[in-house]
C-alpha cells in the first residue's frame, strides 16, 4: 500500500493559510443585506412562519408547558424591559394601590368589559410554577397566580371572526431617536386559550410587584418573555395585526423580532 | 470501484480515477458548509446577548451555577479590560473576549464584531439568521440520513467496523509521521471523526437546539430531563460548537495536506484521483 509524505513546513503553511482566512469570514460582509427591509433579511425572517406552523402542527393546542416543584425557585424573577413605568396615567394607579385599575377588553367581543383588579382576584384562579425564558437566553423559575385568559374571553364572548388578542400597555418603551411608544403584543387564539395562558396579579406568592409588571402581566408559557406583556392596560381582540404600531404585531416585533416566540 | 477514467500514462505509480463521493455526500457536504458558517456567526451573535452559559434548569443571578462568563470589567487604573471565567478560572481576554477592535473603536462585547452576524450588536437579525439556516441544516441532515441508509453509504463508510477499531493504532501512528493513506476509502481515523459529527455532534446540536424552545419543551418534554435542563442543554450546544469547529480546523489542515485539488475535486464533482495499485481491490465505493 503506497501512502504519501508531505514535509511539515508544507503542512504548517497550510494551517497557517486556513488560520488566516478566518478573521475575514464573519465580519461585516452580510451587514448590507441583513438591515430592515432588505429582500434578504425578509427571505430568511419568512422561516419563522415555516417554526410556527411546524410547532402548531407538532404541538398539541392544550399541552402544557413543563412545570417545575417549590424547591426548583431559588431566586427571585429577575425583571426586563421596564421595570419601573414613568407614565402619568400608570403613576396616577400605582399612587392608589391600583384601586382604580379597569381592565378594558373591547374589539371582536360581544360584551366588552371593564374589570377591576378585585373583579379578576374573584374569578376562578390559576397558580404554576414555569420556567421564563428570555430571548436573551437566560431562564429564571417562579411561581405564577392570575386568572386564565381563557375565562376572560369566554366572559366577554368572543366573536368568530377573531384571530388574534392584542395586549396593550403602560408602559412606554424608545422607539427612533428621540420618540417613545406604548408596548404592545399579540397572540393567535391558541395562546389566548392555552390553560396556562394567564393574567397574572402574583408572584412567588406575593402580589405582583412593579418591576415584574404590576398589577397585571400576562403568562404564555410556551413562547419567550418578550411575549409576556407587563402592565397590561387594555385588552382588545382583533382579526388583523396591521392596523397597530408599524404592523409587526408587537414592540419588538416592530423592532425586527419574529412574532412567533416558541423558538 | 469503478474505474471511470483513463489511467494516466506509462510512469510509476500510474494514477487512475475512481468515483470517490455520491451526489448525496456531495451536496449535504456543502449545504452543511453554507449553513454551519452562517450557524455559528449568527449563534455567537446570540450568545453575546447573554454570555454567561449556566448549569441546570435556570440563569443563577442570586446563587451561582455559571460555568463560563465574558464580561467587560473596569479595572482599578480605570482601564476595561475583557475578563473570561471559565470553570472557576478568570482570564484576562482583552483584545478578543469582552473587550475588542481598535482602541479608538473598542467593541464591548463577548465575542468581536468579526466573530459574528451581523457585525454589529443585533439580536434580532442573528436569530433570523440562525433559524433559517437551522431549517437549511435539519433539512439537508435528514436527506442525507435518509439517503446514506438506503443507498448503504453509512454501513459501508462511516460506521467504523472492527477492521477499523484494529487498524486504529497504525493509523495514528502514521498521522502523527504525517503519512497518510491514500486510496479513496476513508481510514478508521475518518471514520470515527465523521461518525462522530455526523451521528453524534449534529444530532446534539439539533436536539440542544431544540430544548431551548419553549414550544418543543412542551411538545417533548423528554428533552429538558435528558440534557438535564434548558440552561445545561444551551451550555452543551455551545461545547458541540466549539467541537465542530474544531473538527473543522483539523478537516481543512487535512485537506491541504491530503491534496487540496484532488479533494476539492471529489467532494465536488465526486472524481477522485488514486494510485493505480489501488484499483484492483476493495469493494464498490462511491
Amino acid at each position: 500500500m503506497s501512502s504519501f509524505v508531505i514535509n511539515r513546513r508544507g503542512l504548517l503553511t497550510a494551517a497557517g493559510v486556513a488560520v488566516s482566512t478566518l478573521p475575514l469570514s464573519g465580519c461585516d460582509a452580510f451587514d448590507g443585506l441583513l438591515g430592515y427591509g432588505q429582500p434578504l433579511r425578509d427571505f430568511l425572517a419568512s422561516a419563522n412562519g415555516l417554526t410556527y406552523r411546524a410547532q402548531r402542527l407538532l404541538i398539541p393546542a392544550d399541552r402544557l408547558a413543563p412545570e417545575f416543584s417549590e424547591s426548583e425557585i431559588r431566586q427571585g424573577q429577575r425583571p426586563n424591559g421596564s421595570t419601573d413605568p414613568t407614565d402619568p396615567t400608570y403613576l396616577a394607579l400605582k399612587d392608589q394601590a391600583f384601586a382604580g385599575y379597569r381592565l378594558s377588553v373591547s374589539g371582536l367581543v360581544q360584551r366588552p368589559l371593564q374589570l377591576s383588579l378585585q373583579e379578576l382576584q374573584n374569578m376562578p384562579a390559576r397558580t404554576q410554577i414555569t420556567r421564563h425564558d428570555c430571548v436573551e437566553g437566560w431562564s429564571c423559575i417562579a411561581k405564577w397566580t392570575g386568572v386564565p385568559l381563557s375565562r376572560v374571553l369566554d366572559e366577554a364572548a368572543v366573536k368568530a371572526s377573531a384571530r388574534y388578542v392584542v395586549f396593550h400597555c403602560f408602559d412606554s418603551m424608545p422607539l427612533g431617536l428621540s420618540g417613545s411608544v406604548a408596548y404592545y403584543e399579540s397572540i393567535d387564539l391558541i395562546d389566548a386559550r392555552h390553560p396556562q395562558t394567564i393574567l397574572a396579579y402574583g408572584l412567588n406568592g406575593a402580589p405582583l410587584p412593579v418591576a415584574n409588571g404590576a398589577p397585571l402581566r400576562a403568562r404564555i408559557e410556551r413562547q419567550l418573555g418578550y411575549k409576556m406583556a407587563k402592565y397590561i392596560r387594555a385588552i382588545e381582540v382583533v382579526s388583523d395585526l396591521a392596523p397597530f404600531g408599524r404592523g409587526g404585531g408587537g414592540y419588538w416585533e416592530d423592532l425586527g423580532y419574529d412574532w412567533y416566540a416558541g423558538i | 470501484m469503478s474505474i471511470a477514467s483513463k489511467e494516466t500514462g506509462s510512469e510509476l505509480p500510474r494514477k487512475v480515477t475512481i468515483r470517490r463521493h455520491g451526489v448525496a455526500t456531495r451536496l449535504s457536504h456543502w449545504g452543511w458548509a453554507v449553513a454551519l458558517f452562517f450557524l455559528l456567526f449568527s449563534g455567537l451573535q446570540i450568545f453575546n446577548a447573554h454570555p454567561a452559559l449556566y448549569i441546570g434548569q435556570q440563569s443563577g443571578f442570586a446563587f451561582d451555577n455559571a460555568v463560563l462568563s465574558i464580561q467587560a470589567i473596569r479595572s482599578e487604573d480605570g482601564d476595561v479590560r475583557g475578563s473570561t471565567y471559565l470553570l472557576g478560572h478568570r482570564f484576562d481576554t482583552t483584545g478578543v473576549l469582552g473587550v475588542s477592535g481598535s482602541r479608538e473603536r473598542r467593541a464591548y462585547s463577548a465575542f468581536p464584531a468579526w466573530a459574528t452576524i451581523p457585525s454589529y450588536h443585533d439580536l434580532a437579525t442573528g436569530r433570523v439568521v440562525h433559524f433559517f439556516f437551522a431549517w437549511v441544516f435539519v433539512g439537508v441532515y435528514l436527506s442525507w440520513l435518509l439517503a446514506s441508509v438506503i443507498n448503504g453509504h453509512l454501513r459501508r463508510d462511516i460506521l467504523p467496523g472492527a477492521a477499523d477499531l484494529n487498524a486504529l493504532p497504525k493509523t495514528v501512528l502514521e498521522h502523527l509521521r504525517f503519512r497518510f493513506d491514500h486510496d479513496g476509502r476513508y481510514n478508521s481515523l475518518q471514520k470515527l471523526s465523521y461518525a462522530a459529527v455526523l451521528l453524534v455532534f449534529f444530532p446534539l446540536m439539533i436536539l440542544t437546539g431544540l430544548t431551548m424552545s419553549p414550544g418543543m419543551d412542551a411538545a417533548w418534554p423528554w428533552l429538558v430531563d435528558i440534557f438535564g435542563g434548558r440552561q445545561t442543554a444551551r451550555t452543551i450546544h455551545f461545547i458541540v460548537m466549539a467541537l465542530i469547529v474544531g473538527f473543522f480546523a483539523v478537516h481543512i489542515v487535512m485537506v491541504f495536506a491530503a491534496g487540496p485539488l484532488n479533494e476539492m475535486r471529489s467532494m465536488i464533482t465526486g472524481r477522485y484521483r488514486v494510485d493505480g495499485s489501488h484499483s484492483d481491490g476493495g469493494s464498490g465505493h462511491e
